[in-house]
């Protein structure tokens, strides 16, 4: 059965598509660079392979002129097709009526009834002007003719993207550029479908991925090291932060592995520094050791995780929300975390802001578990709110606070303390010696294996756990709706997008929407909505349910929840999520 | 001035007669003699016996996981270059589970200085063999002899990068403190393989052993510790039974080459960004 999704009049999506190599990410760009200048709200999507040449990769954009987009919607009003493959893979898609414009190089088959498929020489036309790359230009003219998108808002992109290149490549792109629009506009006039106008022209929206949000939050938050080793979907993180944190005085380490980045993160914030460490799934796995490391030493450290589909090398390419049990529970022994999961691109920016100031209040490991949804893919957005960057160093020993001290009397594992936080000193600090351990250890950080010490040591660090779960009711999660739903519908991280957009489908029911952002330590005041409502649903990007299964350990209600899992590398679209609650 | 007594912690657990207090003690001696503050160095170790040393070493200290000293002390060292940063720990630590660091620390020529108590055993897991044990040397884990070939640690750190090579021996303090003092003082990644006699599980190489076979080339007229491809031969004649210093060379350290290198250490810049800068970091976001 197939469920209607309502658009609203006020957007419209568009994609191309061909194979990897071919600029279809430039040519996404354009048009989503174009369409956020003039005041459109976008959400852009790339759908990529692990490879480098061949394949099929295409670029979605979902334009609004009134609202935000946090997703990319289902369905498709225009498609522009380097090759047969990007029609056979994506044609599905496309809505009664839409538009097909492809390569004439070839010729396009298609199982869809009802399609408007213009046949356009970009290849050639891209030829005759001495640069088959710039077919991109020529299939962006085309598109815009189709959209009735002004060509002056391109002039000006054109002008910008090449100003260093000089003028002959300005007009080169603006000549491919009015040979798409022109050849559609003479033999396909009637092709039209007129972009809703933008009311927000010259409004200066960010346009940003949740990777770049990651990087600029933690440099504002003062983050002064990252380490990490390259991985997909993670590595623009590194590439954002290497580009604009030395500046700062700030260091970015390549490591030779994920064991060295997430070590020497470690090892860097024992020495006053704020580092932090990203990664993805598989570099994840390789930071076992080192979340005990800094559960044991109480030592701060952030951990960016960009999940992508699992299990070992999965689906590089591909988004997932599978790495959360390990972000949970892995790493051997017993230690407390904070697991964190931003909901949305600007979120990314918030949160990763907020696990700087916890790391160290608490000394513990947090771990900002983004995706591939995310973490790669962009929106445009008003602004980010600066007034959120706060750099509140806790639980730091001052130099007074030492010298007041008998000589060698500083005790970095103080049981004296009812919070289970004891105060850091940092090397270089006189008389604030102590040696951090990774065995159980004594007061001073002398390894231990008697009984009551052990036992105290162990019952400090969980005491942390109380102020932690004091905290987190404030942001941990968000929920919208009746307060006692018939159906509640319950999802963590970047799924919020199409569960909203799914509920507001469900008129004339009472729905409650629950979306955690803190996985641990876990929300318990969340289960008064469990206890209202009648049927439960929960979102879970991955095949074992494992955000359900963390609301059954940690609230029960095992007969109420019904897991919606989806482990396909793809996100969950809207049409799934209804088809499921509406039953 | 600091004393002995400042770099001591409590009292180390080593086996009577363990090669390891000599370096502990060694150690000790030479930053006092360099004029060294305990709160100005760091000791990162791995875990095995060896690792014990940052417990009882009286300066700010990071036993950390086994064979991740060196992570550990490079994140420290990057974090604040005015430390006096040493890494220590064992064969196994360092040249078995911790060999890929190993090789890294010596291309990056972060500026530490790295103590591996060579033992050829490891002792704490109570005498299995280790990646530097001899062919053919008997232990629970090789009942009728190791099989593979040994880990030969200076030639790996010299083709590896390593600016400072030199390996000293428990059982002679004084060139073993000149030698700590030399790779202290030395300016990029120092390593410092020292022969540290398990007295327990290792009943051939020995103190004795030791000292009826090495070769001191820091004793021997026309050694080039400058010369690489002579170093590499020697070190081979000797089957690495040898000490001295053994290679060397003037090289930036990575703190100094690091994009962002600061003049003062990384803890030492502001955090703070002014509003005006963190608004054009996001400018470069706008459209």
């Amino acid at each position: 059965m197939k469920y209607e999704v309502t658009y609203m009049t006020n957007e419209f999506t568009w994609k191309v598509g061909g194979a990897q190599g071919e600029g279809i990410d430039s040519t996404g760009e354009i048009l989503a660079t174009v369409l956020t200048r003039m005041g459109y709200y976008i959400f852009a999507y790339r759908h990529f392979m692990s490879l480098v040449k061949g394949g099929h990769t295409n670029y979605k954009i979902r334009a609004s002129t009134t609202d935000p987009v946090y997703y990319h919607g289902d369905d498709l009003d225009m498609l522009v097709a380097f090759d047969q493959t990007t029609i056979s893979e994506n044609e599905d898609e496309l809505i009664e009526g839409g538009i097909i414009l492809h390569d004439a190089k070839f010729q396009a088959q298609t199982n869809r009834q009802g399609l408007q498929v213009c046949s356009v020489p970009l290849l050639d036309m891209a030829k005759e002007l001495g640069n088959p790359i710039i077919k991109n230009m020529v299939a962006a003219g085309a598109s815009a003719y189709v959209l009735d998108i002004d060509p002056s808002n391109f002039y000006e992109q054109i002008e910008q993207q090449f100003a260093k290149k000089g003028q002959e490549l300005i007009d080169l792109n603006k000549t491919a550029f009015n040979k798409g629009y022109d050849y559609i506009k003479e033999n396909y006039p009637d092709v039209r479908k007129p972009a809703p106008q933008a009311t927000r022209p010259g409004s200066g929206y960010l346009l940003m991925n949740g990777n770049e949000a990651i990087g600029l939050g933690a440099v504002l938050n003062g983050c002064r090291i990252l380490a990490a080793y390259p991985i997909t979907p993670a590595t623009e993180i590194l590439y954002w932060v290497l580009a604009n944190l030395p500046k700062y005085g700030g260091k970015v380490l390549q490591a030779e592995d994920e064991i060295a980045a997430c070590i020497m993160a470690i090892g860097a914030n024992y020495a006053g520094v704020r580092s932090m460490t990203s990664t993805s799934g598989p570099g994840l796995s390789l930071m076992m050791e080192a979340l005990g490391m800094s559960g044991i030493s109480e030592t701060p450290l952030v951990i960016v995780d960009v999940m992508r589909g699992g299990p070992s090398t999965g689906l590089p390419t591909k988004t997932e929300q599978s790495d959360v049990n390990e972000a949970l529970y892995g790493s051997h022994g017993e230690t407390p975390r904070i697991v964190i999961t931003p909901t949305s691109i600007p979120d990314c920016f918030y949160q990763i802001g907020r696990a700087f100031n916890l790391a160290e209040e608490f000394q513990v490991p947090v771990i900002v578990c983004t995706d591939l949804l995310i973490g790669m893919n962009k929106m445009s957005f008003q602004d980010l709110d600066l007034s959120t960057v706060d750099i509140t160093r806790k639980n730091l020993v001052s130099q007074e606070q030492l010298d007041a001290l008998e000589k060698g009397a500083f005790k970095r594992y103080s049981l004296d303390t009812e919070s289970g936080i004891s105060v850091r000193s940092i090397p270089g600090q006189k008389n604030g010696r102590y040696c951090a351990l990774t065995n159980e250890h004594e007061e001073t950080g002398l390894e231990i294996e008697d009984v009551p010490m052990r036992n105290a040591q162990m019952e400090k660090r969980f005491r942390k756990l109380n102020a932690m779960e004091q905290h987190i009711n404030d942001w941990g999660y968000e929920y919208k709706g009746s307060e006692t739903p018939d159906v509640l519908i319950v999802g963590m991280g970047s799924t919020q997008a199409q569960i909203c957009e799914a509920i507001k489908q469900m008129d004339g029911q009472s729905v409650g929407h629950l979306q955690y952002r803190c996985l641990m330590p876990f929300p318990k005041d969340t289960q008064k909505y469990f206890q209202a409502a009648k049927k439960i649903y929960v979102v879970d990007n991955n095949f074992t349910g494992q955000l359900t299964g963390l609301i059954s350990r940690e609230l029960g209600f095992h007969d109420k929840l019904t897991p919606l899992l989806k482990y396909d590398g793809n996100p969950f679209t809207i049409r799934e999520i209804l088809a499921a609650v509406k039953g | 001035m600091a004393t002995m007594a400042d770099f001591r912690y409590d009292k180390a657990t080593w086996c009577p007669g363990c090669g390891d207090f000599s370096v502990l003690a060694a150690l000790q001696q030479v930053c006092v003699k360099i004029g060294l503050e305990p709160e100005d160095v760091c000791c990162v170790s791995g875990i095995g016996c060896s690792g014990k040393i940052s417990q009882h070493f009286g300066s700010y200290g990071f036993h950390s996981l086994h064979g991740r000293s060196l992570p550990t002390a490079q994140g420290i060292k990057m974090a604040n270059q005015d430390l006096t940063v040493i890494a220590a720990g064992g064969d196994g630590d360092g040249y078995g589970i911790g060999v890929g660091h190993f090789i890294h620390a010596c291309r990056r020529n972060v500026d530490i200085t790295y103590i591996v108590m060579d033992n050829h055993i490891y002792g704490l897991t109570t005498g299995q063999s280790s990646p530097t044990s001899k062919k053919g040397f008997k232990t629970k884990t090789s009942p009728k002899g190791v099989a593979e070939e040994p880990i030969k640690p200076l030639e790996l750190a010299i083709v590896s990068g390593a600016s400072f090579v030199a390996q000293a021996f428990s059982g002679d303090l004084k060139q073993l403190q000149r030698l700590i003092e030399e790779g202290i003082r030395h300016k990029g990644f120092s390593l410092i393989n020292v022969f540290s006699p398990c007295v327990t599980f290792n009943r051939v190489n020995t103190y004795e052993w030791f000292k009826e076979n090495i070769v001191n080339f820091d004793e021997q007229e026309g050694y080039d510790p400058t010369n690489k491809a002579q170093a590499l031969a020697k070190i081979a004649e000797t089957e690495s039974v040898c000490t001295g210093i053994l290679y060397r060379e003037d090289r930036p350290a990575f703190h100094e080459v690091v994009l962002g290198a600061t003049e003062q250490g990384t803890v030492k810049v502001p955090l703070e960004i002014p509003n005006d800068e963190m608004q054009s970091l996001i400018d470069q976001f706008r459209r």
